[in-house]
């Protein structure tokens, strides 16, 4: 009979391994997927996996999409390492969007640098300070950052909602919910000027990425967030501080949720509707487990969920299938990796009976 | 007691070549033994001998790779713990299996089969703790009981089987001397009655008073059977390390220099609801002394160690004075900068982090010894750090780079002992500092402790076992129900006053009876 038994340590080469088996079974599930909904598989992967990097535009639209989730994902992954469960980065995010958006606004008749810079400040103080909620009630009151920071996203979406209806909607708009476009000092500039939409973000969500991967593997800081992850309690005989580290963690996801929100109304939307975000911030939890936390990983996890994003634009148009397919392969992809994990602390043992 | 008190010659159990390899490690290797009937059997040997893992495959916890069980006579595969229990097989472990908040009875109904009649339980607990001298209240909870009445809340739960085998692990770490010594009659009366126990123990002394006979295993392999009674301690500790047993030498006091540490009317309610509250604790450790403080666990210990160590912090800054600075109210990180070094008792998840490199360890509290360049760890230098600790301090590893868990606890506690004394602590507060530890480390500890006090540090010890603080200590206090009786110097004092004092009777206002850990 089979058994799961424990691994006596933990399985370092799992570790690794698991997402790579997450990403084979998703793909296999794709296949199971498509047959099943009746349409050709080997096509069906095809237009999903293959058609949208299959010229310059889709790669470039790739990094596009990326973008907002290896920021996300390194400023979740830096919280996570310390067990500091932030899962609202899709409110930070959007809150982010709005104060950039305010900044764009205000200064609709000015030209020159500052207004960017300013956006960029103001997107990562409005994700902050929605972090700050729940990084807040957990140190003071000892309320749990899941919830509260999960349940910051429905606020932060009627937010959105009533601006664009209210404050903020385009006077010039025909009433649809939507602000004014932004004038181009409030644009961040492309790279290329091949007529592909990558902009400046991209460059930023690299530095994050090398900022991040210092931060964890080489200052002292992360160490002490790493210990916290590990062990609380030995985090608490060396006299690390746990408040110090919830706020570390809560702040730096927030900070860049909040600037991958600056980066959307900035940059592919040029203006703020309700519609700010595509769940960039709850993908981003997916990216930064698939990824083990780690910013190398990070990088190529983005690509991978991004590719999921554009499969499932493809899908749509090519196929005929509802767009919200792409969901279906996210959550395929967290539920293989929660289920190859288990690998890492367990084994299959074939029990032999035991003979006489 | 060499006679074979159980009268027959019948074998209860009987094991042959049991072999059990763990991926890492053979943790038994062809160990045969042997059970007479109403036989007390030690196993002795030192962490990591493969007693424990021996203990298990009985019990049908685990299974044997090879080799064979015979119980009375008869060839047996334990398939899990209740068919050894049906069997006649019962077991008291180390770390007691029960929840707090339900009553002596709801607990031992939790172990029996089917859905027993709590009424009919209490008196059959009642009747079976009278016949062996073990008092237990059927309706009192747990969480209000000592360390040693759950103990006896075990015991009693696996004699409602009437059992024929009774295997004890390690049961006298959380006993007073005369707890213990209650524990050898109700022992020796089950013996009588026919019952055959197993006790591990690496107490040697009172496997020389309580058992008949003696195996002894040193990794995984059995080196040798002995009649207690016919060896001496030392003799029977050579056999356990393979080598004779260095003794720490304790060097006649030093001249005491300034205060180290003053505890100055220290009270401090528990965070944990069945914690117990520190009550004005008066206490000075002076440089060049060792004080050691004896008590049941469970007493207070844990709590004056997170206040000490500032993992808990007291309101008035005054009532912990660290090297003249009052420190109540600073963190570990800020003790630690004024001169305290600080062991805790759990080494894995406290004093170190389990999944993190042995260099990485040293980094947890020694990054105020120049391992931080603009808030960067040197990486270079704390491995350099590492090394120095692992070879200081004879820590059996495969390199610094490897993760703490994998160490043993006694190369683990050599580590993390090594570091805090690197570190050159003025004031040193080491919790259980041989726990666990096989003998010849703990000979090694120990050493280095009083190396350290003759260079002048202060230290002090908390420890259970007696033996140890009146092997290491200059002077001795104990604490119990959270307060602190006066210290003596160890030439004032002996073991049956420690004793007494451990039940909280040091002065007249003292309640006189049983001191309860969680009242």
């Amino acid at each position: 009979m089979l058994r799961l038994e424990r691994r006596p340590e933990a399985s370092h080469l799992m570790s690794y391994a698991s997402p790579a088996i997450a990403i084979v079974l998703m793909l296999i599930g794709g296949l199971f997927l498509f047959a099943f909904l009746g349409k050709n598989p080997i096509e069906g992967f095809k237009v999903f996996f293959i058609n949208p990097i299959s010229d310059l535009w889709g790669v470039s639209e790739l990094l596009l999409k990326a973008t907002p989730l290896m920021l996300i994902a390194v400023g979740l992954a830096i919280g996570f390492r310390a067990n500091v469960w932030n899962i609202g980065a899709e409110g930070q995010l959007i809150v982010g969007g709005i104060a950039a958006s305010a900044v764009a606004l205000y200064f609709q008749e000015s030209e020159g640098a500052h207004v960017l810079i300013l956006m960029i400040i103001a997107g990562c103080i409005g994700g902050m300070l929605w972090a700050a909620i729940p990084a807040f009630l957990k140190t003071r009151f000892n309320t749990n950052e899941i919830l509260v920071s999960l349940m910051l996203v429905y606020v932060s979406q009627l937010l959105v909602s009533w601006l664009v209806h209210g404050p903020m909607m385009d006077p010039d708009g025909f009433n649809f919910p939507q602000s004014a476009m932004f004038e181009d000092s409030a644009l961040l500039p492309l790279l290329f000027d091949d007529g592909s939409r990558v902009n400046l973000a991209f460059v930023f969500a690299i530095g994050a990425l090398l900022a991040g991967y210092i931060f964890m593997f080489r200052s002292f800081a992360g160490f002490q967030m790493q210990v916290a992850g590990f062990a609380k309690d030995a985090a608490r005989y060396a006299g690390f501080s746990a408040r110090r580290m919830i706020w570390i963690g809560l702040l730096a996801g927030g900070a860049m949720a909040g600037l991958a929100g600056m980066a959307e109304v900035s940059g592919p939307m040029g203006q703020i509707t309700d519609q700010i975000s595509s769940n960039y911030g709850f993908a981003a939890i997916i990216v930064a487990f698939v990824a083990r936390l780690n910013p190398v990983g990070i990088f190529f996890a983005s690509l991978l969920m991004a590719l999921l994003y554009l499969g499932g634009e493809q899908a749509q148009q090519y196929m005929n299938l509802p767009s919200s397919i792409s969901l279906v392969f996210q959550g395929m992809l967290l539920l293989f990796l929660l289920g190859s994990d288990v690998f890492i602390n367990y084994r299959l043992r074939w029990n032999r009976e035991v003979t006489a | 007691m060499t006679s074979e008190s159980g009268g027959s010659e019948a074998l209860r159990l009987e094991l042959q070549g049991i072999t059990k390899i763990y991926p890492s490690v053979i943790a038994n290797e062809d160990v045969s033994l042997s059970v007479k009937k109403g036989e007390i059997h030690a196993v002795l040997g030192e962490n990591g001998a493969g007693k424990s893992t021996l203990m298990k495959m009985i019990y049908g916890v685990t299974k044997p790779d090879a080799g064979e069980m015979k119980w009375e006579g008869q060839v047996v595969h334990v398939e899990n713990p209740a068919h050894a229990r049906s069997l006649g097989i019962g077991m008291v472990f180390q770390h007691f299996s029960l929840f707090e908040t339900l009553n002596v009875v709801e607990n031992v109904a939790l172990g029996l089969p089917g859905n027993p009649d709590l009424n009919q339980l209490a008196e059959q607990i009642i009747e079976v703790s009278n016949r062996y001298g073990l008092p237990v209240d059927p309706q009192r909870l747990v969480h209000a009981l000592s360390v040693g009445e759950r103990q006896r809340v075990e015991i009693v739960r696996c004699l409602l089987q009437n059992p024929k085998l009774l295997i004890m692990d390690e049961p006298t770490s959380v006993l007073t001397p005369q707890a213990v010594r209650k524990l050898f009659d109700t022992l020796r009366q089950l013996a009588e009655e026919g019952c055959s126990i197993l006790y591990i123990s690496h107490k040697l002394d009172e496997i020389q008073e309580l058992c008949h006979v003696a195996t002894v295993l040193r990794d995984g392999k059995v080196t040798g059977d002995c009649i207690p009674s016919e060896e001496t301690p030392r003799s029977m500790a050579s056999l356990m390390i393979g080598k004779e047993l260095p003794v720490p030498e304790h060097n006649a006091p030093v001249e005491l220099g300034e205060a180290r540490l003053q505890l100055n009317r220290l009270s401090r309610k528990s965070d944990d609801p069945f914690g117990t509250n520190l009550r004005d604790i008066e206490l000075e450790v002076r440089s060049g002394e060792i004080l050691g403080i004896a008590g049941v666990s469970g007493n207070g210990q844990q709590e004056l160690l997170y206040a000490l160590s500032g993992e808990e912090l007291v309101d008035d800054a005054d009532s912990i004075v660290i090297c003249g600075k009052a420190s109540g109210r600073d963190n570990p990180d800020r003790r630690r900068v004024g001169g305290l070094g600080f062991v805790p008792e759990e080494r894995l998840g406290r004093g170190a982090v389990p999944r993190m490199s042995l260099t990485e360890n040293a980094l947890l509290t020694a990054h105020h010894a120049g391992m931080l360049k603009n808030g960067m760890i040197q990486f270079d230098k704390i491995a350099e750090f590492a090394r120095k600790c692992i070879d200081g301090f004879n820590v059996k590893c495969g390199g610094e780079e490897h993760a703490a868990n994998s160490l043993s606890g006694g190369n683990l506690q050599k580590f993390i002992m090594g570091r805090e004394i690197l570190l050159t602590p003025k004031m040193l507060v080491v919790a259980q500092p041989t726990w666990g530890v096989d003998v010849g480390a703990a000979a090694f500890i120990r050493q280095e402790l009083i190396d350290l006090r003759n260079e002048g540090t202060a230290i002090l010890v908390i420890s259970e076992e007696l033996e140890e603080l009146f092997e290491i200590s200059d002077r001795i206090a104990v604490i119990a129900n959270g307060r602190m009786s006066p210290a003596k110097n160890l030439a004032d004092t002996n073991i049956d006053e420690i004793g007494v004092w451990m039940s909280g009777m040091w002065d007249q206002a003292a309640p006189a009876e049983e001191v309860q850990t969680n009242a």
